[in-house]
């Protein structure tokens, strides 16, 4: 018979209609050992304010250097189910789509030899298993083998790419997210598996400008879907809007950053300036009947973001304004340019540097010059915008031209 | 603390099985804990990398970076783990008595 813990403080986070993990572990606990002990431990934690798991475990599996996080716990005698909660990362299909009959064999494969709880899905977008002992992570590494899954990333390697769900779903995708996805993943197993970076490296893909995996705040490498020509406008559609009462000038127009839209109450059209749009998906959310992004679609990779650990928080900043992912020599292009700035990386970053702080570090026009790739204005947030910065060479090479 | 017993040791380990007394090790314990991360035999190879990881530690203090190690080796990546299955942060260093290194998940 198990050990059943009082959980008065726990308890209080199953209140409300929202979901709870209480309720979650609670529900596992019934048939897992690890769970129940996890109930106490988290009560413990609660009500002496002090974190019982310890940092830094390494454990794996043969083959991989990444993949499976160590967790113990430091007091062990009063919790011995959860003496070992190893973490493993999953690498999740692209776009996370599952049959019925894939999540079932995860979850029996976790049942049977984990804790039972999962996290569908962490942050990076792997699946995560939560809470097994090391004895177990061999069998666990060969039954998800035989299912088809794969370990996901872990420590500084590249981490398991995620993208969002690109034309699987999504009338906006500019470019197929799904199968790049696939590809960088195969591409980048050994780095994947094997980690022999200075920190971790992360590949994200949106399909259009709303970003849905949030590429561009997180990834060092974010792809963001899309498009050189004109914004496709269905004249008929805005009138509809205007008819179904929608405030086209108030919450279209007005909204606009580049102010690059007029609207035409009388008339009920809109007219678009291309040539200032900053691409925000604003208008093309607000009204989809209405409008829709342009039919010369593609990308534009960005390099550089990462949240607040070591050093502050960065968004990713521009390194190709636009790629034609479905273009062979374009594509073979980006991964010889990726792989020349993992070896600029490499070789210069140091221990625990992100690549957007080893930018940072060594400044912006150093690390295009290594990387081999000129500046230009696609990669400035506000051309000419400082004062302090003076164009006379400029003017003198232009000179000596004529 | 767990402890790790083969043939004639017995030695204080962590919960990976690094031992804790970097000053107990020498190359009979570094043969037996090679057993324990699927090196069933410790080859020239195998005694120049952890060599280079022991030097390197003494030297600085720290486990060097995967990728010094391999420059400096001249090991592959794909060659250390051939040796080395379960990688050079968690077979290698522990063979070569090295404290266990720190990463982030």
């Amino acid at each position: 018979m198990p050990k059943e813990y009082k959980t008065p403080m726990l308890d209080e986070l199953e209140k409300g209609p929202w979901p709870s993990f209480v309720k979650e572990i609670k529900l596992a606990a019934k048939n897992s050992p690890m769970s129940n002990d996890l109930l106490g431990l988290l009560e413990r934690s609660y009500n002496e304010r002090i974190g019982h798991w310890k940092h830094g475990g390494i454990v794996g599996v043969m083959g991989y250097g990444g993949g499976v996080i160590g967790r113990y716990v430091d007091v062990p005698e009063d919790f011995p189910n959860i003496s070992h909660f190893h973490t493993i990362r999953i690498n999740q299909p692209s776009g996370w789509f599952y049959t019925s009959d894939a999540l079932r064999t995860l979850c029996n494969i976790w049942e049977k030899r984990g804790s039972g709880l999962t996290n569908m899905h962490g942050s990076t977008g792997d699946i995560v298993f939560l809470g097994t002992k090391t004895d177990e992570l061999e069998p666990i590494f060969s039954e998800l083998t035989e299912a088809g899954f794969d370990l996901g990333g872990s420590g500084s390697d590249v981490r398991t790419p995620s993208c969002c769900v690109g034309p699987g779903r999504c009338e906006w995708a500019c470019y197929d997210t799904l199968k790049l996805c696939y590809d960088i993943t195969m591409r980048y197993q050994d780095e994947l598996h094997r980690p022999a970076f200075p920190y971790k490296w992360k590949f994200k893909m949106s399909g259009c400008p709303n970003d849905c995996v949030a590429s561009i705040a997180r990834a060092d490498i974010s792809i963001i879907g899309t498009w050189k020509d004109d914004i496709r406008v269905d004249a008929e559609e805005i009138k509809n809007y205007d008819k179904a009462g929608m405030d086209i000038f108030n919450d279209v127009v007005l909204n606009c950053p580049a102010k690059c839209m007029k609207y035409d109450a009388k008339a009920k059209a809109i007219e678009i300036n291309n040539d200032d749009c900053r691409h925000c998906m604003h208008c093309i959310n607000a009204m989809p009947k209405a409008l829709r992004p342009g039919t010369d679609t593609g990308a534009v990779v960005l390099i550089g973001s990462k949240a607040p650990i070591v050093e502050g928080a960065l968004l990713s900043s521009v390194l190709i304004p636009f790629i034609n992912l479905d273009d062979e020599d374009e594509r073979e292009d980006f991964f010889d340019l990726i792989e020349e700035i993992q070896d600029v990386w490499c070789e210069e970053g140091k221990a625990r540097e992100r690549v957007g702080e080893f930018i940072q570090r060594v400044g912006m026009g150093n690390f295009l010059e290594a990387i081999g790739v000129e500046p230009i204005p696609e990669m400035v947030a506000y051309p000419r915008d400082n004062p302090y910065v003076f164009y006379e060479d400029y003017y003198d090479d232009e000179e000596e031209d004529e | 603390m767990p402890t790790f017993e083969h043939g004639e040791f017995k030695v204080e380990v962590d919960e990976d099985g690094f031992i804790t007394d970097p000053e107990i090790w020498n190359e009979e314990l570094a043969t037996a804990l090679a057993t324990t991360e699927g090196v069933d035999e410790m080859t020239e190879e195998h005694w120049k990398l952890v060599n280079y990881l022991r030097n390197y530690y003494m030297q600085f203090g720290i486990a060097p970076m995967v990728r010094k190690l391999c420059k400096e080796t001249g090991f592959p990546l794909k060659k250390v783990y051939e040796m080395f299955p379960s990688g050079p942060a968690k077979g290698a260093c522990k063979v070569a008595g090295l404290p266990k290194p720190t990463g982030c998940v």
